[in-house]
């Protein structure tokens, strides 16, 4: 049991890395926040699944099982507030963009 | 009715995160959970009705299983391009119709949206979602229209409507 759980936490740690990587490599603030979100809130939720595994049915076990829905929830609300912030800001999009559907609706 | 839910569900939860089934934590539980009912219940459970339904329910699990599909999908893909030397990015915003009605199901199909492959939500304008989407594979709105959605909109017409 304590090899799944290690398993599944290293899987956690490694798409955690990816969206580190991610943060660095893309271009600009919109494609850095689309890693950041997917892949640190998957990575998230699969440690605290590995940490569940881990501890079975206690104490930690129950508190790491009921953090992944409310991390799903906060992750995308708090990436869409993010997004939106950005846009009202100002921040432009990068040079590779094509198409920018929402510049006449935010106005 | 919508606020001995919003108690009984907040209740649960307190003792879920506490893990401990003595009187003094079930009288603090039951007093925060009241305190919240108080401020927040007006804003959730507009059909209470709708959570006894065996159907919904049904459609709930097919969603959740289709849902972590696409989410493990959504990593792999930004792996990729992450990790691709040449980047294949193709950013930009385009605009999708949605046929959903209440906020709940709009909000929920956002949320999925945000966690589907390469898009992700930036804003909702009536029944307009304007989407992030990091590779545009189509410029024409019906064909993207059907990739952005998926089936998530189906689902979550049948269960949370």
């Amino acid at each position: 049991m304590t090899m799944v759980a290690m398993i599944i936490i290293s899987i956690g740690v490694l798409f955690n890395f990816f969206g580190c990587i991610g943060l660095i490599r893309l271009p600009d603030v919109y494609n850095r926040l689309q890693a950041a979100t997917k892949c640190v809130t998957l990575g998230c939720c699969s440690i605290l699944l590995g940490v569940f595994i881990h501890f079975g049915f206690t104490d930690a076990g129950i508190k790491g099982l009921i953090a992944i829905p409310l991390l799903f929830f906060s992750a995308t609300v708090a990436a869409h507030a993010l997004i939106r912030g950005t846009y009202h800001f100002g921040v432009k999009m990068s040079d590779k963009s094509v198409k920018d559907d929402y510049k006449s609706a935010s106005k | 009715m919508r606020y001995v839910a919003f108690f009984i569900l907040g209740l649960v939860f307190w003792l879920l995160l506490t893990f401990k089934l003595t009187v003094a934590n079930l009288i603090a539980g039951a007093v925060a959970s009241l305190l919240c009912t108080l401020i927040f219940a007006r804003y959730y459970f507009t059909g209470v009705v709708k959570f006894i339904q065996p159907q919904r329910w049904f459609w709930f699990l097919v969603y959740l299983v289709r849902f972590i599909f696409s989410c493990i999908k959504a990593n792999l893909d930004v792996a990729y391009r992450v990790l691709h030397p040449k980047m294949p990015i193709r950013p930009g915003i385009v605009k999708v119709k949605t046929s959903l009605k209440s906020d709940f199901a709009k909000t929920l199909l956002a949320n999925s949206i945000t966690m589907t492959p390469g898009t992700l939500t930036v804003d909702i304008i009536d029944d307009c979602f304007y989407i992030h989407w990091i590779y545009i594979r189509s410029e024409d709105p019906e064909v993207y229209t059907k990739m952005i959605m998926g089936a998530f909109e189906k689902y979550i017409k049948k269960f949370a409507e």
